[in-house]
């Protein structure tokens, strides 16, 4: 399979990057670069196959579902860009 | 007298037991070979004022007979870490200004133990690549150069700094971390011995993801004690990782000497790729000969689903770090660049806060996850990886103990040489050591001999799930056989 530059621009927007119309031709290129490397995946008989979801044998942790932190609003508001009263601040998006 | 900073880091800590020298020594010793190391760019961030604080703790402790396993120890931290005040960028431009309020586990375990923070480490951004090219903080350049050239080389990636620092004398040890091969291959560019434990052997809690079901911490250090050393604080159960191992730690230091006698080292016959160097081969076939002097039986095995590891590989790390790096989005921290609405704003955040080869791993795996795509790409490569580990699990229970393959398919290479047209040809660089994150293993990288041109080559060994203790025996005779590698002269200071 194969992008045309349509589709880069699709890719572009789902992943929120905004990509110039100077960009789109040298992006595709790379991308159609690394479809075509794992392109050779197809010949491999997966019949039967189970995919891989823990890399490791183990039962995922659990803790008990109670608060074990908190109180933290400085911290964590300390590295946004924009803030008010330890809120986050984000361009306005309802009218 | 030996200059402190030549002290492997079991000899600096004996050092520092018995008073022969104070950790504030050997602190500044360390601060002052970084002073004249800029050129190499080993570290973006010098951290001299905490590291001198941390030092006179250590002495303090030191002197109430209180000393902890890595007390006054200084290391270089890779700049993937989160550490508590001290900017922590992940090599992007999207976190230029991040201060994290709290210390990632793996560091904060070293801290614990007494070790000294001399600064953060240069990396591809966010660890994707295979040269320390991708930097928003500029390219690392090592210390090795060819022989009779002054072409600048580069150390690696994405651990570049971490390798550069502790080849070049400029850390005793450094932390790194390993999604495809990131420990491996830059310390076999380096001459330097890096392990990636097994998967869930060390808490991936605070360090910036990359493709979390692949990413894992370990050291980097100029010796194989020294890295069991180093592992042995860094490893450890943390209910804060779900996939950390509730597992004790092993006594790596002690393993380091137990040779491998009666043991059976594997050799991969899919490893021998076409259009190998007869230089990799020679050095493959030595290191397999060490091994057997030393008492171990050698046997070819086979790992059929090898070649598939590379492209399952660039299916499954983009997705991840697709879904992973959609959290730098200009709101809670980072880089925010203003656009005409919200997505707009997103969108112009992460055009400038990412570099190229961040962009196409986050536009593949945004592709490979998208419906219609989801089950040809993504679910037929965790397949593949199901068969790879598949691979592995037959050859050990065919009483197979270890697996010796080369690390990388050639010597380190001169900066922009590489994949500047096509991705896949960096992407290559990982082919031996990219199927043991794919199966959770643990491998380690150890120097073997140099190439024609002067250059560092280093042997990989591959291990069970959580038996690093054999690959530390197993690398210490490979160590003991082929000498330490002859450190570079200094060129830079």
């Amino acid at each position: 399979m194969s992008v045309d530059a349509t589709t880069v621009r699709r890719i572009a927007h789902l992943a929120r990057i905004a990509v110039s119309d100077d960009e789109v031709a040298p992006l595709q290129g790379e991308l159609n670069a690394i479809l075509a490397f794992v392109e050779q995946l197809g010949a491999v008989d997966v019949t039967g196959v189970e995919p891989m979801t823990s890399v490791t044998p183990m039962a995922m942790k659990k803790r008990v579902d109670v608060v074990t932190d908190g109180g933290h609003a400085r911290d964590i508001v300390f590295n946004a860009p924009e803030t008010e009263d330890h809120y986050f601040l984000v361009p306005k998006v309802v009218e | 007298m030996t200059s402190l900073n030549e002290l492997t880091l079991a000899q600096a800590r004996d050092g520092l037991k018995a008073k022969d020298f104070s950790a504030a020594d050997l602190t500044r010793a360390y601060l002052a070979a970084m002073e004249k190391a800029k050129v190499l760019n080993a570290y973006i961030l010098e951290t001299p004022e905490r590291a001198l604080d941390m030092a006179a703790v250590a002495d303090a402790k030191i002197a109430a007979g209180e000393a902890r396993p890595l007390e006054g120890i200084p290391l270089g931290i890779k700049d993937l870490f989160c550490t508590h005040g001290v900017t922590t960028t992940a090599g992007s431009k999207i976190l230029e200004t991040f201060q994290p309020h709290y210390e990632s586990a793996v560091t904060h375990n070293l801290w614990r133990d007494g070790a000294v923070m001399l600064g953060k480490l240069n990396l591809d951004e966010f660890a994707m690549g295979s040269s320390n090219e991708t930097s928003a903080y500029g390219d690392v350049i090592s210390p090795w150069r060819r022989s009779g050239s002054d072409t600048k080389l580069v150390p690696g990636g994405s651990s570049g700094g971490s390798a550069a620092a502790v080849a070049a004398h400029l850390c005793l040890g450094a932390t790194a971390t390993d999604t495809g091969g990131s420990i491996r291959q830059p310390a076999a560019f380096t001459g330097t011995v890096g392990i990636k434990p097994t998967y869930g052997r060390c808490s991936r809690w605070g360090i910036a993801a990359y493709a979390s079901s692949l990413d894992q911490a370990g050291p980097i250090a100029r010796t194989v004690q020294d890295c069991a050393i180093l592992l042995g604080s860094m490893a450890g159960a943390d209910a804060r990782d779900t996939t950390c191992a509730d597992l004790p730690v092993p006594d790596f230091e002690a393993a380091v000497v137990r040779g491998v006698k009666g043991l059976t080292i594997g050799i991969p016959k899919e490893y021998r790729v076409a259009g190998m160097s007869a230089e990799i081969q020679a050095l493959w076939d030595q290191g397999a000969a060490m091994l057997k002097d030393a008492g171990a039986t050698i046997r070819e095995i086979s790992l059929p689903h090898t070649a598939y590891a590379l492209p399952a590989y660039y299916i499954v790390a983009p997705a991840e770090a697709s879904s992973n790096l959609a959290r730098y989005d200009g709101v809670r921290y980072g880089l925010r660049v203003p656009g005409k609405d919200i997505a707009g704003m997103y969108e112009n955040t992460r055009a400038a806060g990412f570099g190229r080869e961040v962009k196409r791993r986050i536009m593949i795996g945004t592709y490979v996850l998208s419906a219609g795509y989801y089950d040809a790409y993504y679910v037929r490569a965790q397949k593949i990886r199901t068969l790879i580990k598949r691979d592995f699990e037959e050859a050990y229970a065919s009483g197979i103990d270890a697996i010796l393959t080369p690390a990388t398919p050639s010597a380190a290479f001169g900066i922009g040489e590489k994949g500047s047209g096509d991705p896949v040809e960096m992407y290559l660089q990982d082919v031996f050591t990219i199927t043991v994150n794919m199966a959770g293993l643990p491998g380690i990288s150890v120097p073997a001999g140099l190439d024609s041109q002067g250059l560092p080559l280093g042997l990989q060994l591959i291990g069970r799930p959580f038996d690093e203790e054999t690959l530390f025996a197993a690398a210490q005779v490979i160590e003991n056989a082929a000498g330490r590698t002859k450190l570079p002269p200094a060129w830079w200071a």
